[in-house]
């Protein structure tokens, strides 16, 4: 458990940063954020990195504002920003009630919102919220900048559309309208462990019927994705029990779920079920 | 916490503990805390192979490595024979021992292949990494249902352990009804914060070879370290400092404590090795793995007429230090607080290729108990009787105790000592409130929540024997030494031997050192396993305690001139009973008196005395669980919301210690009902090697425990009464959780395995018949 050799690099600017990056991200160089991923991954040597450009001492980046109708997040926002509302609305209050969920709280004085979109776990909770909620991703190299949204950024299992040598600035979240509900759900088997299932329900409220229906889904398949079979049921419907069943059996029953040794495929496949539901009704309540 | 009061006998008072301020401070000494310098790390090339020939191990470009001073494999140490049994010599088991290094085969992932040993731990792991092993795959066995060739001549079933009495077959012949279950417990293990650690040295001036970081059975190890290397005793010394956990896998002996002992004589350098925590998931030993077919046959009334079990344990690769322990344990307790006229039970000790297992906390226990009360609440529900009313019709009454039983564990007959199991159920359902527990849960169901109520009872074992002895001495000034060959595991071990001699002899337990862990300082001791410490160091901490007062007292009747008879011991000084103002003298300057003034019948060095405490048999504490728990119909969680531990101590020497042992005990214990498993893939790769995988239940699983702690039966096996409290927590746990889901699902029988997953519950939910709740359950309750 201890990591092999690697060498460290300390840029304090964004354009540092990229430029070390770019040089040595091809000898097999990252990025350390908060270090909550990669550092437990070094010490079981699963991942054995010759470079590490250490982020923490760039100047700029650790701030949340709103820029053109959207959440700026630079890319040393911690998780703990969010544990009360940075804003006022329903994205305010979201991000919050998700955030709890994410491990536990030392680790989350020290995890990056932008690390966990880097890393895209399937199960992590942002990557959720910023598929859900049509996030922009910023992604910087010596040759620019380039927009990527949240649905073309996630590719796989901890694969991402970002190149070697970009480094993610910064995400941008759409803000929420008033008449936006949201419920979440999230199982895992202790306290603080990633989740078996997440889900993330939002839509508008428009003339008492459901309008733009977004229901992710996390830690169920390799990415986290937005469930069309249950936004289709649901768009256009007055919200109802009896809708949102059928959304969330139209999600179980269209899901490819992982297994790992805490739940087998038909397990999570349940969780979808129940779990769109939960979130669902939490809309209405 | 109560505040020490010196007008009561500090026996029995819940006083700090005198542990505490080091580890507050950050002043602890664990394993890794110990270097020497100059020292090498060793690192362990384990297998990554379950079952396999090693076909070659190419150390060369690990020896060009950095600071590498030397790689071993088996043909390195051909002289050490392979790890042995501690106490007892089980030949049909030899061929089944661990070598220190693999012998051309290896048959777990995890089994130490070759031995690094490098300037720097970092530099230790990189050329660890360097080794190239090949192996050629065989195939694996990963279950104790079948067997298979071990080796040539040797099968996979090392052994079957039969014990049994009664005429079973005349029993079967009777039965009202007989009830048959086949239940398994899962492969979990105590995984303590502080993994292992061994750091050796040796003392070439004095040719002593010194090991730090044992724990556990020191004085054992030692003997085992010195047959294995060839060596007198005398020339190897164990030192054991802080313990962060130990829980019966601490302090065995392993192969990295061999291989550093051997080293740094070998070397001529110190060498230290901490384990890593993937190491400990897959190289500390794992447990209770098994698998159970038991019948009862019963009469009309539940009364349990016999009880015949074959059992299933699968062992893992190797029969470690404890040879057949486990599967005497469970088949010598299995019956428990229970009647049962006649038993037979036969234990098939198989290999596989999976983690060696050994003992955890309640070892044979946990999974006996599982068995048996599930049988209990099976005939319950067969014959349409009450839970608790066929346990009660079943129980050893209190007028039958000492009450024998034709079994045998540990080597030892045995023999309940003193116990009122129907008058600890009935406390323990009083406190609880069970009546009004079962309205309350009746009407949650009705509002349709899953919620229901298990209980267990089971009988504990404690102060394995023959014999310990301490030594004390008063210094000058007044200071008290308590030289004792136990061990301290984190338990309190210090504090209760403290409040023993300061209760006896009459002084301030702050005022007393207690040493264990030190075979320099003492030549016996038995450690601290098998809830063995307060009862038998504890005892010989009294009888050393008193032949300390009795000389203290006759040399201050002839220093204070006054009738001895007059004369006691408070706060630390001889006086007089009733004269508050007359003379006094402190026990530092009897002791001083007595090194100017030896007399011929004193020992040297002024006041001091050995005591010794045998034994016979163990004791038996015993103990109800109660659990309240709430299945949660969308997720198939189960919470554990209420739990209640009513245990019998005989006598407690530190009330609130003993509440520590039991809370903690049934962490565990619920770790193991519903979280914890050391999982495999079919080929025999580990699954379970990190903390996200195994899962050890937090703060936020765990309930606030209740705990009943009665002094109802009094060991009449020692001075003081005491029984130990250090399994209790653990035994019942995973009984009285099971038997709660089953109530919460309304489908009686429905656990019949260890750990209980939501994955699990899920389809066992879905199998359960015509549960009124259980049309569909994940759309009924709104949650969140
Ligand atoms: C016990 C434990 C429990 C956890 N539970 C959860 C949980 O429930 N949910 C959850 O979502 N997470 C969980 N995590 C992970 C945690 O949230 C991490 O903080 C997060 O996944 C990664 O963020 P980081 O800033 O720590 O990134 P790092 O660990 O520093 O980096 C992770 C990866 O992303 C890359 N990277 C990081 N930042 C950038 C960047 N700006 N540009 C380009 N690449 C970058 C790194 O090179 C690396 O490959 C847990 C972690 C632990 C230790």
């Amino acid at each position: 458990m201890k990591p092999s050799p690697f060498q460290y690099h300390v840029p304090l600017t964004v354009d540092d940063a990229v430029t070390i990056l770019n040089n040595v991200a091809p000898d097999d160089g990252h990025i350390l954020a908060g270090g909550q991923s990669l550092v437990p991954t070094m010490a079981y040597r699963m991942a054995n990195p010759a470079h590490l450009v250490d982020i923490n001492r760039v100047a700029g980046v650790d701030s949340v504002g709103v820029d053109n109708g959207h959440l700026s997040i630079g890319c040393l926002v911690r998780h703990a920003a969010f544990e009360t509302p940075v804003i006022d609305g329903p994205i305010g209050d979201l991000l919050p009630k998700v955030c709890h969920h994410i491990a536990h709280y030392p680790i989350r004085r020290r995890g990056t919102f932008c690390g966990s979109l880097a890393h895209a776990d399937p199960a992590s909770e942002w990557c959720l919220v910023a598929t859900t909620l049509n996030a922009i991703i910023e992604l910087r190299s010596v040759r620019g900048t380039r927009m990527v949204a949240a649905d073309d950024f996630f590719e796989g299992m901890m694969s991402t559309a970002r190149a070697e040598n970009e480094m993610l600035v910064s995400v941008r979240l759409p803000l929420m309208k008033e008449t936006e509900r949201f419920g979440f759900f999230e199982f895992s088997r202790r306290a603080g462990d990633f989740g078996l299932t997440m889900v993330l329900a939002v839509y508008e409220l428009a003339g008492g019927s459901i309008v733009n229906p977004r229901i992710g889904l996390g830690g169920v398949e390799d990415r986290p994705s937005r469930n069309a079979a249950a936004e289709q049921i649901l768009a256009g419907s007055a919200p109802s029990d009896a809708v949102f069943v059928a959304a969330a059996e139209a999600a179980s029953a269209s899901v490819e779920p992982m297994e790992d040794i805490h739940a087998p495929a038909s397990y999570r496949r349940h969780l979808v079920k129940a779990g769109v539901l939960s979130a669902l009704r939490q809309t209405v309540q | 916490m109560a505040k020490f009061d010196p007008d009561v006998s500090v026996i029995g008072q819940s006083v700090a503990r005198l542990e505490d301020p080091p580890l507050v401070r950050g002043q602890g000494r664990f394993a890794a805390d110990v270097s020497f310098p100059g020292q090498l790390h060793m690192r362990i090339v384990r297998s990554s192979m379950p079952h396999g020939r090693i076909v070659s191990i190419d150390t060369t470009a690990t020896l060009q490595m950095p600071g590498v001073v030397a790689v071993w494999t088996v043909a390195d140490i051909a002289d050490i024979p392979p790890i042995g049994f501690r106490d007892t010599r089980v030949e049909q088991l030899e061929p089944y021992r661990q070598p220190v290094l693999a012998d051309g085969v290896v048959r777990y992932v995890g089994e130490p292949v070759a031995a690094v040993f490098a300037d720097d731990a970092y530099r230790a792991e990189d050329a660890a990494d360097a080794v190239i092993v090949e192996f050629e795959e065989w195939p694996s066995i990963m279950t104790a249902d079948v067997t298979a060739e071990f080796s040539p001549g040797h099968s996979t079933e090392a052994m079957v352990v039969k014990q049994g009495y009664g005429d079973i077959e005349a029993a079967f012949g009777a039965a009202y009804a007989v009830v048959e279950l086949d239940l398994s417990v899962g492969r979990h293990s105590g995984v303590p914060l502080e993994t292992r650690g061994a750091i050796a040295r040796h003392d070439a001036v004095n040719d002593i070879i010194e090991l730090h970081g044992a724990a556990k059975v020191p004085h054992r190890n030692r003997e085992q370290l010195a047959r294995m290397l060839d060596r007198p005793l005398s020339s190897i010394h164990l030192f054991e400092g802080h313990v962060g956990g130990g829980f019966g896998v601490r302090g065995e002996l392993y192969p990295e404590d061999v291989l550093v002992c051997l080293a740094s004589l070998r070397l001529g350098q110190p060498v230290k090795w901490i384990e890593d925590r993937r190491e400990h998931l897959i190289a500390t030993n794992h447990s209770r793995q098994q698998r159970h077919r038991i019948k009862a046959a019963v009469d009309r009334g539940g009364q349990i007429l016999g009880l015949d079990d074959v059992f299933f344990h699968d062992q893992g690769a190797y029969v470690r230090t404890h040879g057949a322990r486990v599967l005497e344990m469970v088949s010598g307790m299995l019956p428990g607080p229970y009647r049962i006229p006649a038993y037979r039970i036969a234990g098939h000790y198989r290999l596989t290729n999976k983690t060696p297992c050994a003992t955890y906390r309640s070892p044979g226990r946990y999974e006996g108990t599982f068995v048996r009360e599930r049988m209990m609440d099976a005939v319950a529900s067969r014959l349409g009787l009450d839970r608790v009313e066929v346990r009660r019709r079943n129980l050893i009454s209190q007028s039958e105790m000492p009450y024998e039983r034709d079994l045998q564990a540990l080597g030892d007959d045995v023999i309940y000592d003193s116990g009122d199991y129907a008058g600890l159920l009935d406390r323990a359902l009083d406190r609880i409130g069970w009546p009004a527990l079962l309205r309350q849960v009746e009407q949650r169901r009705h509002n349709g929540e899953l919620v229901g109520l298990g209980l267990s009872m089971f009988v504990e074992k404690s102060g394995l024997g023959p014999k310990d002895g301490v030594f004390i001495s008063v210094d000058p000034q007044g200071d008290i030494e308590v030289v004792t060959g136990g061990a301290s595991l984190g338990q309190g071990f210090e504090t209760v031997i403290a409040q023993i001699c300061a209760g006896t002899l009459g002084c301030d337990y702050r005022r007393i050192r207690v040493i264990h862990g030190q075979t320099n300082r003492i030549a016996n001791g038995i450690g601290a396993h098998a809830t063995r410490a307060t009862v038998m160091t504890g005892s010989a901490t009294q009888v050393a305690a008193w032949k300390l007062r009795d000389r203290a007292l006759d040399a201050a009747a002839e220093l204070l001139q006054a009738d001895r008879a007059d004369l006691t011991i408070a706060d630390g000084e001889v006086r007089h009973k009733n004269q508050r103002l007359s003379p006094c003298v402190a026990l530092g300057d009897i002791s001083a008196w007595i090194s100017a003034h030896p007399s011929g019948t004193d020992a040297p060095g002024g006041l001091n005395a050995e005591g010794w405490f045998h034994t016979e048999h163990m004791n038996y504490p015993y103990g109800v669980h109660i659990a309240l728990v709430k299945v949660d119909p969308s997720t198939f969680a189960v919470k554990v919301e209420r739990y209640l531990i009513a245990y019998d101590v005989g006598r407690a020497v530190n009330p609130m210690m003993v509440e520590g042992q039991l809370v903690g005990g049934l962490a565990q214990g619920l770790g193991g009902a519903l979280f914890e498993e050391f999982l495999y893939d079919d080929r025999g790769e580990p699954l379970s090697v990190t903390f996200a995988d195994y899962l050890i239940p937090t703060l936020h699983e765990i309930p606030a425990v209740e705990v009943l702690l009665t002094e109802d039966a009094p060991s009449p096996k020692n001075p003081l009464g005491i029984k130990g409290a250090g399994e209790g927590g653990v035994n019942g746990a995973g009984a009285a959780i099971a038997s709660a889901i089953d109530d919460a699902i309304q489908c009686s029988g429905a656990v019949t395995a260890l750990p209980v997953t939501p994955a699990r519950l899920m389809v066992l939910m879905a199998a359960a018949p015509k549960n009124p709740a259980a049309k569909d359950r994940s759309l009924s309750v709104a949650d969140h």
